[in-house]
């Protein structure tokens, strides 16, 4: 693989990562560290110019409130119908289109998501992913971070689940320019997820 | 310590899930609540996580005695009103404390200063736990120490139960003014320098390399405006607790809602200026300056 290439091949992306609370800062460094530019938002004015936007980890009841609170709900939703977005874990949350008794957030992907569905901090967990159509995918593992993670309990077509846990458990699906994952591939120093975010961009 | 050990060898126990936590509740507010309907009201205002007590730190002041970790049931009351987070504080030192809050599945354990401390010589080995603990300080080596220790977060102590945000500033510009210290100074100064803190050398190394503590750290004690959540967000920390400043001000959810947009939009003078604006009456509060050495808290770890 070449790396000075795929570094290359990144430059001139223009990515904003959502920055009312979580961890957007880890975000950045991963798309910095590919040589895309990131930007944080807070505000609508803020999607001006972006190429992609990534919805981080964080609470989502709280991120939900900031988002309605600054009027992003309705900029972000139209923001999709031309642009990629990607949600990790809370994010995933604010991507679905039903999250159980409250209403949903963006409603944006045909996904049912459990919010905290495998418990409190104590069962917190790690677990090496093989995922479909990520770089070496099926023969290296991606380093797998849940924090009183969400989970999918269905995936309904155009999306379909692109990783499982070993139990069978989806953890991560793709609908069109839209992402989601219920782990925190910012966590990690592995970039292929930034990276097969960044292709998606690009298309 | 029979629980933490076999929960050692179960997949729950990484350092990077327990700090992982703490970076989801950056940007965040996290408030003090004694009861459901307090943390409904935090929860509602967009708080990233709660305080579990008995009472707030400036009843605790006030109402003077040992204070001692909360009942659990009141705990678990609040852990069952919410899905946000929910920490809840143990003395310093009480590692039983600590294993019962472990065993009843608190997310965080804080051990505190607010309470009375339980041991004066030795913090809990945090390390034997698969609940994360998050510590105060008041200086680099003392959060290094507790990171040392096994804690997954910091925050900075100031002076909790006064509404006075002055300790806050003093400690988080402390931390923040030796890491930028240390950032600048060449390694073959490192060891002395750890000496000189009581801190762990590998964890000064850490430090220098990444120009910040090598865990979230939030500002505490004496936040009770948006205004001061802003200041302590400007001055470089994570993210903030505020204690007594929401439920003894007049209109408790107005004042959460207004910090929590404070704390996300601090480098916003206009926002802060609307957020700011028909708040109420603060909470009274105490200068931190006319306490006498007995009555601060902060004093308090080792």
């Amino acid at each position: 693989m070449n790396r000075d290439l795929d570094v290359e091949r990144e430059a001139g992306l223009d990515i904003g990562v959502l920055a009312l609370q979580g961890a957007f800062i880890e975000h950045i460094h991963r798309l910095t560290e590919l040589q895309a530019a990131a930007r944080e938002v807070r505000l609508p004015q803020d999607l001006e110019g972006l190429d992609g936007l990534i919805l981080p980890g964080g609470e989502s009841t709280a991120i939900a409130k900031l988002m309605a609170g600054c009027g992003l709900v309705a900029p972000i939703r139209r923001f999709a119908e031309r642009h990629a977005v990607w949600g990790t874990c809370a994010g995933m949350i604010l991507l679905a289109d039903d999250i159980g008794p409250e209403p949903p957030v963006l409603g944006l992907m045909d996904i049912v998501v459990e919010r905290n569905a495998f418990g409190r901090q104590i069962d917190s967990f790690e677990e090496p992913l093989y995922v479909e159509g990520l770089e070496e995918g099926a023969g290296r593992a991606f380093p797998g971070i849940f924090i009183r993670a969400p989970r999918l309990m269905a995936v309904r077509p155009p999306a379909r689940v692109i990783v499982r846990l070993a139990d069978g458990t989806a953890v991560g699906a793709r609908q069109g320019r839209l992402l989601a994952t219920a782990f925190h591939p910012e966590l990690t120093r592995d970039l292929r997820f930034h990276r097969y975010f960044l292709d998606m961009v690009r298309s | 310590m029979q629980t933490s050990e076999r929960r050692k060898t179960e997949r729950s126990a990484s350092f990077t899930v327990k700090s992982g936590l703490a970076q989801m509740l950056k940007g965040g507010v996290i408030m003090d609540v004694v009861s459901v309907e307090h943390a409904v009201i935090a929860e509602e205002a967009g708080a990233v996580a709660v305080m579990a007590l008995e009472r707030v730190p400036a009843d605790i002041r006030a109402q003077g005695g040992v204070a001692r970790m909360s009942d659990p049931g009141l705990i678990r009351e609040i852990m069952s009103a919410v899905s946000i987070p929910v920490m809840a504080k143990c003395r310093i030192g009480h590692f039983v404390e600590a294993q019962i809050l472990e065993a009843i599945g608190v997310d965080y354990v804080d051990e505190s200063e607010v309470l009375t401390p339980a041991d004066e010589a030795h913090h809990i080995d945090k390390h034997g736990f698969g609940v994360p603990f998050v510590c105060g300080c008041r200086n680099l080596g003392e959060a290094l120490r507790r990171i040392g220790e096994g804690a997954a977060m910091i925050r900075t102590k100031g002076e909790a139960g006064t509404g006075d945000v002055v300790e806050a500033v003093r400690h988080a510009r402390t931390v923040l003014g030796e890491i930028r210290s240390l950032a600048s100074m060449p390694d073959e100064e490192l060891m002395s320098f750890a000496k000189g803190l009581g801190a762990p050398y590998e964890l000064v190394k850490q430090t220098k390399a990444a120009g910040r503590l090598p865990v979230v750290n939030f500002a505490a004690g004496g936040i009770a405006t948006p205004a001061d959540a802003a200041l302590m967000m400007q001055l470089g920390v994570d993210g903030v607790f505020v204690g007594s400043g929401i439920f003894k001000s007049s209109e408790p959810a107005k004042r959460a809602k207004a910090i929590v947009q404070a704390t996300t939009h601090f480098r916003n003078p206009g926002m802060l200026a609307e957020l700011s604006t028909h708040l109420g009456e603060p909470m009274s509060g105490i200068s931190a300056a006319g306490l006498t050495e007995d009555q601060r808290l902060a004093g308090r770890g080792w």
